[in-house]
């Protein structure tokens, strides 16, 4: 009799559907899966240690690269670990905007895996729909930090600057003409937290579009109904956090359960999932994208009518004006050593997290007094998803651990750290 | 026209003789061929263009006045590119495999009227051809799939064979209901057999409209294309059973896709919406209309590739073995039935 001996298929590193540099070893049964094994660390960057020698003001950039589709979100769990740690009282309208930054990052975030998963799925054409819309959100990154990606805008103490009045214009050029210079830049006549409005006005609507396409599709749902049921129990068990939580139907949401920031202040619902499967999970994320319209519409209304400081006074921590650093020696002196020297952080250990888009995301930090962190920590929720894959894929054929990435929802940056 | 035709078939008899013959064959497949590759070409940048406009974006539009020129650098590109042979591939059939992809698919235009009269082969068992030649092309895709040598081309050839034989049990069984309402298997007879004089209203769609949708759905599933893309499904195994081939040999594995593409959609349009026939009874019949059905017909791949997910394996399996085929296996005794009773009006 024939030895039978099991297909072992390499999944990446290079390969189309790996998220980033995933490398899966399947142990197949005909298209059957029977181990997943994914290896890790291809993207190490090593941002822990790399922390231990820099200023805690100079690490806020590392986090932007951690999980590089939700930027802000990182840098919020950072600056929050250091606030905490320092005591800092971050000023109210500060609080405000990283809350309304942290849900554009929620909305940016989810567009680009709907638009993943769609690519992942067969559904080619969502990815274009969900650009589109995301094109907007970049501009909004780009207006406050002058970066589409990677900001660096929120500052221990506070962010790094008010919200501009005026959003950059689109200029003519061989591609655009007069005509459509002039309709691209109708949005933008106003100040950013105009621009904004327009944009939250009209993306539920597209919302609607992505879900007429998907949501009731007979083959997405084939596709994507009781494939990778997590139970309750078992994602409690494999420190699911975030909306693969939620799918499977548990009620956890940091924004409600240990608010931080505003969100206290804030009306909202946790969307919940009920079987736990890969389609309750797509069904959550859309829910929430629709959930954060809500929380930054109410964010843009009070933005609007309470003008006020957005950086904390501490100039121990953070910069003083430039008008009063050129007229005061004391303030000259605290711009140059918070620059040079850094700040110094009393000794202790601290713990934050904050809802990112993917899970919870905490930093523990440990400080000697010194102006470099002695340890820091990165709770990256994508590592505790990736872990859970074998089980989840198991018995699944092989197009299911395409989907089963997809909607893990999987950034290798924020995985291998 | 048909004159003119005349005339030229005279004169070269008579200069030739018995060599005429051949001559005329081959002159006659250069005018199908041609035009065939020249749709293909074209159909890759009107598939670029309208899944651009499906999908806000212009398409390619840099080569050339609104990108005109670009399947001609795509081809000249795939040309000068190196043919890799991977080295513990089965050369021989490595190369084979795409010829044998693309010869079928070519092939089988020798049947496909495009006119009153305008075919290279006017054969009686024309539909049995055309079973034949649709059936063949598999071949150049399970070996491509093993010759490679490769683990993601091997399942992607085993997908794609699970996948057209059980297609083209449906497939089959939707033409000889076409069959049994033609009365015939030379393929211009079953375009003549719709016309009742009531242009749209003769053509078989109507009556075998299941077998239609059937048909056609099965057609896009033979010809691997999106949403039953799972011999390429580019999200699992890569490129599936091409994706090992470079150059040339990747380019015929293209052109053959969409030579299939072109051919299910003359199929469609001969079988069930009346081929070169006018659809309103005052305008005449002619060859424009064939091509204007079949640019509709190409025109619904690449909607559905726009579209629809993928598929899974096993859920295709299942719509072809539970779905399709209990249905066109009910269809077949109910035009049976039907033709014997007065209301059968085709």
């Amino acid at each position: 009799m024939a030895e039978i001996k099991n297909y072992t298929m390499n999944f990446g590193p290079q390969h189309p559907a790996a998220h980033g540099v995933l490398r899966l070893v399947l142990e197949l049964d005909g298209e059957v899966v029977e181990r997943a094994d994914p290896h890790i660390g291809l993207l190490h960057r090593a941002t822990e240690k790399l922390a231990e020698h820099k200023t805690f003001l100079q690490t806020v950039p590392y986090m932007d690269r951690l999980d590089y589709v939700s930027m802000m979100s990182n840098e919020h769990a950072y600056v929050m670990a250091v606030e905490k740690l320092a005591g800092i009282e971050v000023p109210i309208r500060a609080q405000y905007i990283r809350v309304m930054y942290d849900e554009i990052t929620r909305i940016l975030n989810h567009l680009l895996w709907l638009g993943a998963v769609g690519i992942d799925l067969g559904a080619m054409t969502m990815f274009f729909y969900t650009f589109r819309d995301r094109e907007d959100l970049v501009d909004c990154y780009e207006a406050v930090s002058g970066a589409r990606m990677h900001a660096a805008y929120y500052r221990p103490g506070g962010v790094y600057r008010d919200l501009p009045d005026s959003m950059a214009q689109y200029m003519e050029s061989k591609v655009h003409g007069a005509a459509a210079v002039k309709r691209m830049n109708e949005n933008r006549q106003g100040s950013l937290l105009d621009f904004l409005e327009d944009f939250i006005n009209r993306f539920p609507k597209h919302i609607d579009e992505f879900e007429t396409l998907l949501t009731d599709n007979r083959i997405w749902k084939q596709r994507t109904v009781g494939i990778g049921v997590v139970t309750p129990e078992r994602a409690l068990a494999l420190g699911f956090t975030g909306p693969m939580l939620r799918g499977s139907g548990i009620v956890w949401d940091l924004r409600k359960k240990q608010p931080y920031e505003v969100y206290d202040r804030l009306d909202f619902d946790i969307p919940v999932g009920v079987e736990g499967d890969c389609y309750d999970r797509y069904l959550v994320r859309v829910e929430e994208m629709r959930q954060s319209v809500r929380i930054i519409k109410q964010c843009i209304d009070w933005l609007r009518v309470n003008p006020g400081p957005v950086m904390a006074e501490n100039h121990k921590f953070t910069p003083p004006s430039r008008e009063s650093m050129k007229q005061n020696m004391e303030e000259l002196i605290h711009h140059f050593k918070l620059f040079s020297e850094g700040m110094h952080v009393p000794a202790g250990e601290a713990y934050a997290a904050v809802e990112h888009p993917k899970g919870e995301f905490g930093i523990y930090l440990v400080s000697d007094g010194a102006n470099k962190p002695y340890r820091m920590k990165i709770r990256a929720p994508g590592f505790a998803h990736l872990s859970s894959l074998d089980e989840m894929s198991r018995g699944h054929m092989i197009a299911d651990v395409v989907a089963l990435i997809g909607t893990q929802d999987i950034v290798f940056g924020e995985v291998d750290r | 026209m048909m004159e003119l035709l005349q005339t030229l078939e005279q004169t070269g008899l008579e200069l030739l003789g018995p060599f005429w013959m051949p001559v005329w064959t081959v002159i006659k497949i250069f005018a199908i061929v041609l035009p065939v590759m020249g749709g293909v070409a074209y159909l890759t940048l009107a598939e670029r263009k309208i899944l651009g406009f499906m999908q806000l974006r212009p398409g390619p539009n840099r080569v050339g006045y609104w990108g005109l020129l670009q399947p001609l650098a795509d081809g000249i590109k795939l040309l000068l590119k190196e043919l890799i042979i991977p080295a513990e591939a089965n050369k021989f059939l490595f190369v084979a495999a795409p010829v044998l992809a693309l010869a079928p698919a070519l092939a089988a235009w020798a049947v496909i009227p495009f006119g009153e009269g305008m075919v290279i082969a006017d054969v009686n068992a024309g539909l049995l051809y055309l079973l034949a030649m649709t059936s063949l092309g598999v071949y150049g895709i399970i070996i491509a799939g093993w010759a490679s040598n490769s683990k993601y081309a091997f399942l992607g050839a085993l997908r794609s064979s699970a996948q057209i034989v059980s297609y083209e049990l449906a497939m089959g069984f939707a033409l000889v209901c076409v069959l049994l309402a033609a009365q015939s298997m030379n393929v211009g007879d079953i375009v003549r057999g719709q016309n009742n004089g009531y242009g749209l209203m003769g053509w078989y769609f109507i009556p075998l409209f299941p077998m239609f949708v059937v048909y056609f759905i099965a057609g896009v599933a033979e010809t691997n294309r999106a949403p039953f893309d799972l011999a390429e499904d580019e999200s699992a195994i890569v490129a599936g059973f091409h994706t090992e081939y470079s150059g040339m040999g990747f380019a015929l594995f293209f052109l053959a896709e969409y030579a299939n593409m072109i051919l299910i959609a003359a199929l469609t349009t001969v079988m069930f919406l009346g081929g070169w026939l006018s659809p309103v009874p005052f305008l005449p019949d002619s060859i424009v209309w064939m091509l204007a059905k079949m640019s509709f017909m190409l025109f619904l791949f690449l909607w559905f590739r726009a579209t629809f997910p993928r598929y899974r394996y096993d859920q295709l399996m299942r719509l072809g073995w539970k779905v399709f085929i209990p249905l066109t296996l009910v269809w077949v005794v109910v035009v049976a039935a039907w033709m014997q009773t007065p209301y059968w009006l085709w």
